[in-house]
Parts: C-alpha cells; structure tokens; sequence
C-alpha cells in the first residue's frame, strides 16, 4: 500500500511536471514552425534557438496587471481558466506511456491510474473543458466572448458524438475499454490505425474540434470575435487558457497515439512486448511513445498554418451531416465484419485479422475520400442553387 | 429580383477539398525548408536583399574642412528655407572679415528631414545622413549643437540616386 502510494505520487509528479514542460516548449515549437513555414525564423534570441522564450514569455504573464472586468461574475471569471486548465491534465491520469518499470518491491506500471474504465474516463473527462470554455465567455459579459463560448459549447456537443462514436469502433475491436488492455492487443495483432483507418480520420478531425484548433477554432476566432471566450482576460489567466489549449493538444495526440499507434509500442519488433521488464524497456518505449504523440502535436501545428478556417455553418454541417452519420454507418459495416470474423470464423485478433481489416477499411476509405473529393460537402449555403435561372 | 449570383460549373476536381487540402499541407511542408528572409537585425545591417538607400535622409551631419573647422559660412539659407523652423543659426565674424555660425543648432525632433538644407547650402557643409539608429536617455540630447554635428562619421546622404540623377 505504502509502495502503491509512493508509487503513484511519484507518478503524478514526473507526468505532472513533464507534461508542464511539454506544453511550454510546444508554444515555442509552434511559433518556430509556424515561422519556418512563413519563411521567417521566428523567436530565437532567448537562449540558444529560442529555447528559454517560454520562460520568458511566463515571466511577462505573471508580471502583466491583472484585469477584472467591472461587471464580470467575478467567481467564475476567475474559476474558468482553472476548469478548463484540469481536464486536459486530468485525461493524461489513464493514459499508459511506457513499459512497467521493475523495481526491487515489484512492477510499477507506467500509467498513473490503470483505470478499468480508463476510456469512459477519457469520454467523461475530455468534455469537461468546455466548460472552462463557455464559463469564460460568459462570465466576462463581454458579447464576443459569449459568442466564442457558445461556439465552442455547441461544437463541442457537434463533434464529441463522432468522437465517441469512433473509439466505439476501438472498443468493438478490443472487446475491453482499459487502455493498457487496448496497447496490449495492438501490439499482438497490428496497430488499429490499420484495422480501424475510417475511425482514425474521424477521430482525428473530431479531435481535431475539441481541441479548438484550426480549422476548428471558431470559439476563439480573432478575426470575428476579437479574441473569443478570452477577449477578457489578461496575464496569467490569459495564459492558463494558451496552457489549456495545448495540454488539450497534447493530450488528444497522445490519445490519438494510444488508440490508433499502439501506445507504447515499438515497431517492427516485439523485445518491448513482455516480460523481463527492464529499465531500458521502459525508457526506450517511454522514448516511442513520446516521438508518436510529437508526431501528432507537429501535425496539429503544420494543420494550424495551412488550413483557413471553417465558417460557422460549414462546421455544423461537417459534424452532422458529414462526420455523425459516417461513424454510425462504419460502426454497424465494421461490427458486422468483426462479428462474422470473431463469430462466425472464430478469429481471435491477429495478424490476419487486422489485415482483413485493413483491406475492408483501405475500400471504405477509398470510397470516403472519392465522396468528399465530389465537393461542396460543407460548402455554403449561398454556392448552392443561388442564381441559377440568371446565368 | 435577387441578386444575381453566378455560380461557376466547376469540375469536381477544382472544388474538392481533400486534394485542395493536401496541396496545401505539401506546400506548407516544402515552405518549411526554404531559406528564410529574416534579417538578423542588430547583427546584420545589410544583405544582399536589402541595403539601405544612398537617398536616405536622416540626421545631420556637418562636414568639416582641412584644419577641422565646420564648413558652414553663416550664410543663412538653411535657416531660411527650413520648413520645420528646426535650425538656429547665430552667424559671427573673425578678424579677417570671415563669418562662421557662433551658435548652430539643428532640434532634429522637429526636423522633418525634408533635406531642403543639404540642396540649399552653397558650402555643402550641412548634410543629412543615411543614418537611423538615434536613442538617447533626456529629449534635450535630440538637439545637436556644431560640435555634436561635426562629429557624425555616419555617410551623408546623396539626396538623388547617382545610377539616375533626373529621377526617371
């Protein structure tokens, strides 16, 4: 018991604080790449490269004045940078990121808390930011941050279905909904990005709007709403909302590493599957693991600085009319074909599971992509059979 | 009758967005290892792409003759023909009849680096200078006296470009 608290304590710590670091070097990742792609070279005076820019950029918000708008709800303006602040860091508690570690009082493993029911935590707890979100925008009584708030209320309901409905197909697949079980049976039998391709591009874009992030970052759209939900906000508050932002980021990238990229699994080999542990196990899968979710927070930014972003309608088409009947139409193909594959074959899954599949998925994608290429899936309402019998 | 609005009949191939948005990550993704066009600035003044002009007009600079003495003869011209009022010239006169300025000071707050003075002076004494890097710690320290304007190293100005004198 002693050995589980200090165990887990420990934990909190090291993914605690490594996660904070994280975060801040992202900032500065993203505004050198997005410099990079401008063809500019962005902020690299700080330190050697820039790298101390997040340190600095810290020490200018704690040092800015505070702001309190004369007739904001005082307790919640004050409250929503937190609550949108602790879910990301919240989500990241069931998210395994490395082989156990032996230790001489036994195996730790390296997951916070190997929840049973570590993916309805995901669902329940990745929702609670918008909450953060909306609080925000409509405690400042600001107009623009209402606005940005009940944008980001209303994608956030839009798009958190099709997510769920994706990592169904994950479940469908596992037959289990804790995460460690899930990596288990990618490693054995193939990376569900494979098996599961329609389901990652679903659950891709649909974190891709939870996140707030272009093309999805409507709440916050300067161009429109000035700053969004945080138009009232300055200093460290501001940058709890910019913490928040990219621990959400890293986070889903993680998730999406976990469901879809075998978690910590290293490819191509299957050293780092089993037992002995060792510590060169835990570090080099550690090592993966985190090269995975650098992978998918490099495409969050490289996404950011190409794609313009959605107009309001277009985004609630994408999400209703696109994306929810796609995942339900997916879900019932792909329960079919596991259910004959496990059922009626009796296929357990493997190899040879996953590329049958594979197969399945690479049609259903073809088919996915060859309907969107046809255009105008979210295009607007104007486009659309406007002034058809001038012309 | 609404507005009409034409609609284009394009083929699915230009309104599509999944190829539309992978040109663009492609695009993005090469623009990533372009050389970059920052200029690095206080280390780097000047590059290849960008130096700056002959013709810049910034703060003064009064030339001096041989024995170091300001050229300027207290004609009064520059004074005259300034528009910004900035120049305050106190001629005064040597025992050989020569004038020299006992008091020249140019406020270069108020100057507006017209360069009327550099093209009006017969001595080509005061000069305008490609120069811009002006911070001082008190407002005063903006007012040069002859001493401080005798004293720029800075190149002068050449008002025109040389390659194009007439300005065509």
């Amino acid at each position: 018991m002693t050995f589980f608290l200090v165990s887990s304590i420990a934990k909190v710590v090291v993914v605690f604080t490594v996660i904070l670091v994280a975060v801040a070097l992202i900032t500065l990742l993203e505004r050198r790449i997005c410099a990079f792609i401008q063809d500019r070279l962005g902020p690299n005076r700080v330190g050697p490269q820039g790298l101390l820019q997040p340190a600095a950029d810290g020490l200018k918000s704690l040092l800015k004045e505070e702001t309190l708008p004369a007739q904001a709800d005082k307790v919640l303006f004050l409250l929503a940078p937190a609550i949108s602040f602790t879910p990301a860091l919240l989500t990241f508690a069931v998210i395994p990121f490395a082989a156990p570690l032996p230790t001489p009082w036994g195996d730790v493993p390296m997951v916070v808390a190997d929840l049973p029911v570590g993916f309805l935590y995901i669902l329940a707890i990745s929702s609670l930011g918008v909450y953060g979100v909306t609080l925000a925008g409509w405690s400042s009584n600001n107009k623009y941050a209402l606005l940005g708030g009940l944008r980001a209320s209303a994608q956030m309901i839009s798009y958190e279905i099709a997510l769920g409905m994706s990592t169904v197909a994950v479940l469908l697949l596992a037959g289990n909904v804790t995460l460690s079980q899930v990596i288990a049976q990618q490693q054995a039998g193939g990376w569900y990005v494979f098996s599961l391709l329609v389901a990652f591009f679903i659950f891709l874009v649909s974190a891709f709007a939870e996140t707030n992030r272009v093309p999805f970052d409507l709440p916050e759209a300067e161009g429109e709403l000035i700053a969004g939900y945080h138009t009232e906000y300055s200093a460290m508050k501001f940058s709890m909302f910019y913490i928040a932002e990219y621990a959400n980021m890293v986070t889903a990238s993680a998730l999406m590493a976990t469901l879809f990229f075998g978690g910590w699994d290293i490819p191509f080999t299957s050293w780092d599957n089993g037992p002995p542990w060792t510590l060169a196990k835990t570090l080099a899968t550690g090592a993966v693991f985190c090269a995975k979710t650098a992978c998918f927070v490099f495409l969050y930014i490289w996404v950011r600085w190409t794609l313009p972003r959605f107009r309001y309608d277009q985004l609630m088409a994408l999400g209703w009319k696109v994306l929810l009947p796609l995942a339900l139409v997916y879900l019932t193909v792909l329960a079919t074909a596991v259910w004959y594959l496990k059922e009626q074959l009796g296929w357990a899954y493997g190899p040879a599971f996953g590329w049958m599949l594979f197969g399945l998925n690479a049609v259903l994608a073809g088919l996915l992509f060859w309907w969107l290429d046809r255009g105008r899936i979210v295009s607007g309402s104007v486009a659309r059979g406007a002034g058809e019998g001038e012309a | 009758m609404p507005i009409a609005v034409k609609v284009m009949k394009r083929p699915g191939s230009a309104t599509s967005y999944v190829r539309a948005t992978l040109k663009g990550m492609a695009l993005t993704f090469r623009h990533l290892f372009r050389p970059k066009v920052t200029m690095q600035y206080p280390e780097e003044k000047s590059t290849e792409l960008w130096t700056i002009s002959s013709r810049w007009r910034g703060t003064h600079r009064m030339l001096t003759d041989e024995q170091g003495r300001a050229k300027c003869v207290a004609c009064g011209l520059c004074p005259q023909i300034c528009p910004a009022n900035c120049i305050k010239l106190v001629p005064g006169e040597d025992e050989q009849g020569n004038r020299y300025p006992l008091i020249y000071e140019i406020d270069e707050f108020r100057c507006v680096f017209c360069g009327y003075c550099q093209e009006v002076c017969p001595e080509e004494a005061i000069h305008v200078g490609v120069h811009y890097e002006n911070s001082e710690y008190s407002r005063d320290r903006f007012v040069y006296d002859l001493e401080r304007l005798c004293g720029q190293t800075h190149p002068v100005s050449t008002l025109w470009d040389p390659s194009d004198p007439r300005g065509e």
